[in-house]
């Protein structure tokens, strides 16, 4: 029997009487009787009831312990699924490849169950959201489907191959790929140093509101970032997300510059000490100018370097910080620490021992700010250059979880990743902050 | 066509009342659940149907869609924050909302679920953010006494509110996020039958049980009535939006009138043997016929955007859309309503044509298009192309269901007790489970905690007002039924006024500045208190009460200083009152001398006239008395 969700006391009163989620029945209690549908139950909800959905749509919980018996009606009804007809393709529209990764930008939902699912093909896609048949003739695959909190650099590694892949077929005028927003900074930044000198945008999007909500922004989010990986004139990776809260423009931000800032908002997604590459509104990407110098469309030759090595540490530093952490992290192997400093780029002074033992043993050891906002400058205050002295190198503007993401490629990747780790290659530094 | 009696007709009618609560802050948030007085923060929104939805054939939300109408909501801080905003998930349920309804359960011997489910109802007209408003259903089953009679409870839910509409306009509605998920409970009870002002019995019992509580929000628009009617068994039609209780007769008239013309029509329709294949077995453009006409209803949809008519075949209707069996109900009135829902306003049929411009020689044509024959009929809608499809689609599913009777479908109330078509009724298909808010056990514990506050039924309530603030039955109920319970009670409490005097300034004098055009919303809690603590302190007298009050309900002061400025009503002192009645006995001093004590009347008639309001009218009269007294000797 399929679980559902059941443990215990549920789980066994529903074998008792042969029962599954998806059956009718009609549930006798001390009080009364109720007839519905038996509905998967939350694993971490008590296991001390069990779930029916009324004829009303309403869902109850029934306490297993006042059960008097249960009889099965019917068996599942049929799951009603979504017969929609696709608007028809135009003809002659660009080509774009959509590779899904998880979050559920696209989806189906099962009301029955209440299980989503991805969007697996194109007339799937087209009837969500009709407006993409208009922009774009697009082709969905599946890479993987997992939380984005669950990603690891293996999966950037996975990702940048298979948009390798669809970049090589030269047949797609734009790659997509749907991502869940918890960590798809990261997953951008590290795309951004793993493909470089793409000949077409590489535009990640998300959903901070899943595709199974009326309000959910995904289908303004996919529109923007199927119209900028369609028409743009420029290449290179970019995230594509709500401009504000309003759902009306969709901002287009460089792939190294952009932090989810906001834990629930639509527009938790913003570009730092840049601004945003492009606004997508009313079906046109607007260019701006954002002070990162872009790639032109159709110039670059793909250099795909997609090995990540993961032993990297991001360390935020915090009064009271313990410098012992740092000596445990060099003698746990890993082979480049990011110090998330104060300020201009400083920690404690009673740091420094360590890291000159972290130094010495070859782990290397880099400094961003968790300012987020501005450059460090490490030569203005006497710590900042003794910093400097013991060979802490200082990351410029570089937001700290981009260069996490650049020291696991550059490790894996670079001759000499301290001098990568200095030199800017996809945006993420910038000679100049505007005001 | 006299109407039957509704008890031969099987008239039934259940309610479904939704109560919005006292507490202090909304059902998922902190936020107050006060009015917004000015918003300060704007954004926009368009809410498209999830795809299940879609595949559900809801053609109202479709039709949503296919408007792809935008909604500009309206937000001010305290108010509101980014839950509304749909910005930020749910916070956990409202405990003293929950309690409420528990305790409304229990005084309807209702059965309380073991364990709540907080659910989304799918409503994409913009009026939630989310694009669904979360309910849940807390208890089934149980009754209400009315007269001696038990009126059976189908549920009992608790739900957020939905958005207030601020006002429409280029494509745009505009809400206040101000109202959205402030708490409400919805009672439905069991369809009863009987005569309207029986059935009305029913709903203001459970309105008094309700405030009986103390739990609830009070004025207007705090308790909204939904009202679903049936006759013969047939479908049931969910009226909303009736605020009145006298309104709510009329609906019921209306509705009666309506569902059994209806059935009346659909007896005849069977007589003539038309089947569902009969309508719109042929479905034309027209635009070619109709779009020449010199009528000002077609010309105004001509020079709109994509203009088009469609012209549908009804076979054997011939003289059934116009057939009237009560006074305005008739099949094409009905479609005439249902086309509005889509925003359009052209919509013919051939038992009303020629006529609104349309001359014989275009019906003619449209007849020898759709080769009509002598019994067929036609019915031709006009507008935007997009809209004409839907509608064309709407009004063939329409006249299909005339043949069975009644469809069941939502209809808003009018003023004048009418009704209207507002939408098909959505079903069960449009919930799903709130994912975010874990699920509540209900615990016997917690049952028992809140026995205590379960209400005693209206009568012994009112008894106990009563005896225990020493007034007559009749003003106890009246203050109970009004919207000042509260504050009578605080001012019978906290002051040495008499509390019969207090209820009836409250009941009497209210009602009566009602009627002659105050707005009792403008009269507040605070300012009634401090009007009785004034009277209270002596500062003001007895007659000024009413008079502060016909300033502020009329709006002609916003404060109770600026009240009794404009009355010139502050009381004046001992010295003050016996200089002015010495002027008032000099002014008339002939009368005095020829009438002695027999002048009393004149002077306190002419002394009041000065003094109303500034001093008591039983001390003018002693004063006087004492001084034509000591004139007389």
């Amino acid at each position: 029997m399929e679980s559902g969700g059941y443990r215990g006391a549920g789980l066994k009163i529903l074998s008792k009487y042969g029962v599954s989620v998806g059956d009718t029945v009609r549930v006798m209690t001390g009080d009364g009787e109720m007839s519905g549908v038996i509905m998967p139950r939350y694993e971490s909800a008590s296991e001390d009831y069990i779930v029916i959905k009324l004829k009303s749509g309403y869902n109850t919980g029934v306490e297993v312990s006042k059960v008097r018996s249960l009889e099965k009606l019917a068996g599942p009804a049929k799951a009603a699924t979504a017969d929609v007809q696709a608007p028809a393709q135009k003809p002659g529209l660009p080509k774009i490849a959509l590779i899904s990764t998880g979050g559920t930008i696209a989806s189906k939902i099962d009301y029955r169950t209440g299980g989503v699912r991805a969007a697996l093909s194109a007339s799937e896609l087209y009837a969500s959201v009709p407006e993409l048949a208009g922009i774009a003739s697009v082709d969905p695959e599946v890479l993987m489907s997992e939380y984005s909190e669950n990603l690891k650099p293996e999966h950037w590694t996975a990702i940048a191959e298979k948009v390798a892949e669809k970049v090589k077929l030269d047949r797609y005028d734009g790659i997509v790929v749907s991502h869940g927003t918890d960590t798809m900074h990261y997953t951008a930044a590290a795309l951004s140093f793993a493909l470089q000198g793409l000949p077409v945008p590489v535009v990640l999007v998300g959903a901070q509101r899943s595709s199974d909500r009326p309000s959910s922004d995904a289908a303004l989010n996919l529109i923007g970032a199927t119209t900028f990986a369609a028409k743009a004139p420029v290449a290179g990776v970019f995230v594509a997300m709500h401009s504000g809260t309003s759902d009306d423009a969709v901002a287009v931000h460089v792939g190294t510059r952009v932090r989810k800032n906001h834990t629930s908002r639509r527009d938790a997604f913003e570009s730092i000490d840049v601004t945003p590459v492009a606004l997508v509104k009313e079906g046109k990407a607007e260019m701006q100018s954002s002070g990162i110098e872009l790639a032109q469309r159709g110039r670059g030759k793909l250099d795909a370097k997609t090995k990540f090595d993961s032993r990297v540490m991001l360390l935020k530093y915090h009064p009271g910080f313990d410098p012992d952490l740092i000596e445990h992290a060099a003698k746990a192997g890993y082979k480049a620490i990011i110090l998330e400093g104060t300020g201009l780029g400083h920690v404690s002074k009673d740091c420094f021992s360590a890291l000159k033992k972290a130094v010495g043993a070859g782990v290397m050891v880099c400094m961003a700010s968790q300012c987020i906002w501005g450059r460090v400058s490490m030569t203005v205050y006497d710590t900042g250059r003794d910093l400097l002295d013991i060979g802490v190198i200082p990351l410029s503007d570089m937001i700290s979880e981009t260069a996490t993401a650049k020291a696991m490629w550059a490790l894996a990747n670079a001759g000499d990743p301290k001098k990568a780790m200095q030199e800017n290659m996809a945006g993420e530094i910038s000679s100049a902050i505007p005001l | 066509m006299a109407l039957p009696d509704p008890k031969t007709l099987d008239l039934k009618v259940g309610f479904e009342i939704h109560q919005q609560l006292g507490t202090q802050s909304k059902l998922f948030c902190n936020c107050s659940c006060k009015e917004a007085e000015q918003y300060d923060k704007a954004f926009m929104r368009r809410l498209r149907p999830t795809q299940s939805e879609l595949g559900a054939y809801d053609p109202a939300a479709m039709f949503e869609f296919s408007k792809m109408r935008a909604s500009e909501y309206h937000a001010a801080s305290g108010t509101s924050c980014l839950v509304e905003a749909d910005e930020e998930p749910p916070h956990e349920v409202n405990g003293e909302a929950l309690d409420t309804a528990l305790v409304f359960s229990l005084a309807l011997h209702s059965k309380i679920m073991d364990e709540i489910h907080v659910m989304r109802k799918i409503v994409i007209d913009g009026s939630n953010t989310s694009g669904f408003q979360r309910t849940m259903l807390v208890a089934m089953g149980g009754h209400l006494d009315v007269a001696g009679k038990k009126v059976g409870v189908q549920s009992i839910c608790l739900e957020e509110d939905a958005s207030k509409v601020l006002g429409e306009g280029d494509g745009t509605r505009k809400y206040g996020l101000d109202r959205l998920g402030v708490p409400l409970v919805e009672i439905a009870l069991e369809p009863v039958t009987g005569r309207p002002e029986e059935i009305m019995q029913v709903a203001l019992t459970l309105g008094r049980l309700l405030r009986a509580s103390k739990r609830v929000a009070r004025g207007l628009g705090s308790i909204r009535q939904d009202v679903n009617v049936s006759v013969m068994g047939g479908a049931v039609v969910e009226v909303k939006g009736v605020q009145q209780l006298d309104q709510l007769v009329k609906v019921i008239e209306h509705e009666t009138a309506r569902q059994h013309g209806l059935v009346v029509i659909s007896e005849k329709l069977r007589e003539k043997g038309v089947d569902e294949n009969s309508v719109g077995d042929r479905i034309d453009d027209a635009t070619d016929v109709v779009g020449r006409s010199q009528s000002k209803v077609v010309k105004k949809i001509m020079s709109g955007p994509r203009p088009v008519f469609r012209a549908i075949r009804v076979r054997g209707f011939a003289g059934m859309l116009g057939f009237e069996p009560y006074p305005g109900i008739r099949l094409g009135k009905e479609l005439g309503e249902l086309v509005r829902f889509y925003d359009l306003g052209g919509v013919f049929h051939s038992d009303e044509l020629p006529n609104y411009g349309i001359s014989q020689e275009e019906v003619d044509a449209v007849k020898k298009k759709l080769e009509l024959k002598e019994k067929d009929a036609f019915v031709i809608v006009g507008g935007p192309e997009d809209r004409v499809a839907y509608a064309t689609d709407a009004i063939v599913r329409r006249l299909k269901a005339a043949l069975a009777g009644v469809p069941a479908e939502t209809r808003a109330a009018t003023l004048d007790g009418r009704t209207v078509f507002s939408r098909p009724r959505p079903g069960a298909a449009r919930m799903y489970p709130e994912t975010d808010i874990p699920t509540i056990p209900v615990t016997s514990e917690k049952l028992e905690s809140l026995a205590a506050s379960v209400p005693r039924p209206w009568d012994e309530v009112v008894d106990g007002i009563a005896s225990k603030y020493g007034l007559n039955k009749k003003l106890a109920s009246q203050i109970f039924d009004s919207d000042y319970l509260q504050v009578f009670e605080g001012i019978a409490g906290s002051t040495k006024v008499q509390p019969t005097f207090v209820a009836s300034k409250l009941t009497e004098d209210v009602t009566s500045l009602q009627r002659q055009g105050g707005d009792p919303s403008l009269l507040f809690d605070d300012m009634i208190m401090d009007v009785f603590q004034r009277l209270d302190a002596g500062a003001i007298a007895k007659e000024s009460v009413a008079l502060i009050f016909e300033k502020l309900m009329k709006k002609e002061a916003a404060t109770v200083d600026e009240a009794i400025r404009a009355l010139g009503v502050s009381s004046i002192s001992d010295d003050e009152l016996s200089a002015a009645l010495d002027k008032v006995i000099a002014d008339n001093m002939a009368v005095v001398r020829e009438k002695g004590m027999g002048a009393l009347s004149m002077l306190m008639g002419r002394s009041m006239a000065v003094l109303r309001g500034k001093a008591d009218g039983q001390k003018i009269n002693a004063m006087l008395k004492d001084k034509l007294g000591k004139l007389s000797k």
